[in-house]
């Protein structure tokens, strides 16, 4: 055995708990989270089928933690887990699986498979397994700061940019500040309008806030390339920043695996609680909607309809907020099929997008999205997930479908009622 | 009636089913204390809380299909819940099942009139073989199915057609089919803990860990 599957199969031991025995136990080989997974729907190959793509995992399961399968493998009746299976399993680990946890939502046994698929990615990663596009986002995460390289002259242009555009103060480095404002490399440089939006909105509801010059990315590719040290020390550097300023809450950007990472794992990637709270901006935004907090006029009249980024709704719990967020400046908002907790993923979570060999069958599951879509046939898509918004526009490019996407942010800000700019208050130290 | 059956009959309802009730309690003991011992960390991110997001929820709410699974499965939906409710209506309500369990405990409860008991077997078989079918029609369930998909699909209808033969008095003289009946409950009740049927007492476990882990997101699973 090489010494990388030594560390991967130790690593697969090491995440082994209850509820992975429970869920293996419990597993009657039905296959209806094949039905939940839109890698099956849409190439109805039956490899994609969700439990399959943890044979590695449940294997080692069996052999190391049940009397059985400890006889078995004391006869050598069983078969071990090798290097060839791992590297023929990283497409369906990584590949074929967004992390969007839909197989999770209907599993009549209760399986929370994704969950499952999270800690298998981590024996995948130390031994080496991992695909290289999310390997190397997140080696330039911890060593540069970010998966695409921005560095904090970047972040400081854009600042330069907001202010003169809108004539506000972009805060940064500032100790006291109610929130601590951090955005995914997507939104510094593909979406700027991001930035601009959150400075506009949090100057009309009063509140102090600031950008972090140690601490600005806030994806963290870690959680997706199951490797829990990297994705550690990704939320540790937020984690100081924070403390560090003082902050009270740290607004997570339109990005559903920061918030998934920093929200849910974050404290337990570090070992402790966090003293400052973590609320994804569109629970931000409703809390000053539903506080009188924002003004918004006027209202888009052309069809609209959201999609639900996976990690916010499904695994994140936030459904309501963005429906309030867009009711207040929506006239014409349409619900696509499945929407909300069930919502289909776009395609590109979980590192997808980040793999190159996987955009041929990235491309192919985007046919749930598209039919989803065209149930309603929208004027826009908005939605509240940088991912989701370039794997969708690129879907609905490869479709020859003009549908333009938008920011749910960017959305609510465009509807402000404008005050008069003036320099962002100095925060109380 | 030959001696033979006699024995043998004899047997199944003494040291044989003596046998097989302790390896399926041991068994199930055991696979509980294997599993759940494994224990978990606790969660550190402070939790959210919304009405019906927990453990104890998802136990009765995974009972139901989620919404749009049932059109797309309609045989595992339709197929599972005949038999399993056909199977526990057929074991817990047979009046003769009843007298067993109140020789063993002392326990009694009304048993349901033998001509529906018939029908109820009758209607589960049927489910049985339409899942079995379905089993090997569909292509995600023939890929994921392995020798114990088959042979557990087996140990479970064996009981319902030998039990309901006996009381029909179909094929085997009745002391034999008894005999035979009570054998693969015995051989049911030995694999029960070691094969995927322990998913009757798992599935609790894994419902509860769902729907806690998912709960303190405030997503009610």
């Amino acid at each position: 055995m090489s010494a990388s599957l030594e560390k991967g199969i130790h690593a697969l031991k090491e995440v082994i708990d209850a509820p992975i025995a429970s869920y293996f136990a419990s597993c009657v080989h039905c296959g209806l989270c094949a039905e939940a997974c839109l890698f099956y729907t849409e190439t109805g190959d039956p490899k994609y089928t969700p439990i399959h793509k943890l044979e590695p995992l449940r294997r080692v399961y069996e052999q190391e933690y049940t009397l059985l399968g400890r006889v078995k493998k004391l006869l050598g009746v069983s078969k071990p887990v090798t290097d060839d299976e791992l590297a023929e399993w990283q497409e369906l680990v990584y590949n074929s699986c967004t992390l969007c946890a839909r197989c999770s939502a209907v599993c009549p046994v209760g399986n929370d498979i994704v969950y499952m698929v999270r800690k298998l990615r981590e024996g995948m990663a130390v031994s080496g397994h991992a695909p290289h596009g999310i390997d190397e986002a997140v080696t330039r995460t911890v060593t540069t700061g970010s998966p695409m390289g921005i560095k904090l002259p970047a972040v400081q242009a854009q600042m330069k940019h907001v202010e003169a555009n809108t004539g506000l103060a972009v805060p940064m480095d500032v100790e006291g500040a109610e929130y601590m404002v951090i955005m995914s490399s997507m939104e510094i440089i593909n979406f700027p309008e991001y930035l601009e939006s959150v400075a506009r909105i949090l100057h009309q509801a009063g509140k102090t806030w600031t950008l972090c010059s140690t601490a600005f990315e806030a994806t963290n590719g870690g959680i997706q390339l199951g490797n829990s040290d990297l994705a550690g020390l990704i939320v540790q550097r937020i984690v100081d920043g924070a403390e560090r300023l003082k902050v009270k809450t740290v607004i997570s950007p339109e990005c559903g695996h920061a918030y998934t990472a920093l929200r849910w794992e974050g404290p337990n990637l570090i070992g402790r609680p966090f003293t400052f709270a973590v609320k994804h901006i569109v629970e931000v935004l409703d809390e000053f909607r539903a506080q009188g907090l924002i003004k918004t006029e006027g209202f888009e009249t052309d069809k609209l309809t959201f999609h639900d980024p996976c990690q916010l709704a499904r695994r994140g719990g936030v459904i309501r907020q963005q429906r309030n967020l867009l009711g207040s400046v929506a006239k014409n908002f349409v619900e696509m099929p499945d929407a909300g907790f069930m919502n289909w993923c776009c395609g590109g979570g979980g590192g997808v997008t980040a793999i190159e060999e996987a955009e041929a069958l990235r491309l192919e599951a985007f046919k749930r999205k598209k039919q989803q879509i065209e149930a309603v046939q929208p004027d826009r898509l908005v939605t509240a997930c940088a991912v989701c918004r370039s794997t969708l526009e690129e879907g609905l490019e490869h479709y020859n479908m003009a549908i333009p996407v938008v920011g749910l942010t960017e959305m609510i800000a465009s509807h402000l009622v404008e005050t008069r700019p003036v320099a962002n208050k100095e925060p109380q130290a | 009636m030959s001696m033979n059956d006699l024995q043998w009959l004899t047997w199944v309802r003494g040291t044989g089913f003596n046998i097989a009730v302790g390896i399926f309690l041991l068994g199930v003991v055991w696979r509980l204390i294997e599993v759940y011992t494994l224990g978990r960390k606790p969660d550190l991110a402070a939790p959210r809380h919304v009405p019906g997001a927990s453990g104890w929820h998802t136990i009765v709410r995974r009972s139901l299909p989620p919404p749009g699974m049932l059109a797309r499965s309609p045989v595992s939906y339709i197929g599972g819940y005949v038999f399993h409710v056909g199977l526990a209506i057929v074991v817990f309500f047979f009046a003769q099942h009843i007298l067993l369990v109140k020789q063993l405990t002392g326990l009694s409860w009304p048993g349901l009139p033998s001509q529906l008991i018939n029908l109820t077997a009758v209607v589960t078989m049927v489910a049985m073989l339409a899942v079995l079918v379905d089993r090997i029609r569909q292509p995600v369930k023939r890929f994921l199915s392995t020798f114990e998909d088959w042979f557990t699909w087996a140990l479970t209808f064996l009981p319902l057609v030998t039990g309901w033969m006996a009381t029909q008095h179909l094929l085997l003289p009745y002391t034999r089919m008894l005999a035979l009946h009570i054998l693969t409950v015995e051989l049911l009740l030995v694999f029960l803990p070691f094969t995927k049927l322990f998913h009757a007492f798992a599935l609790i476990g894994s419902r509860w860990y769902n729907g806690d882990t998912n709960g303190r997101k405030g997503v009610p699973v």
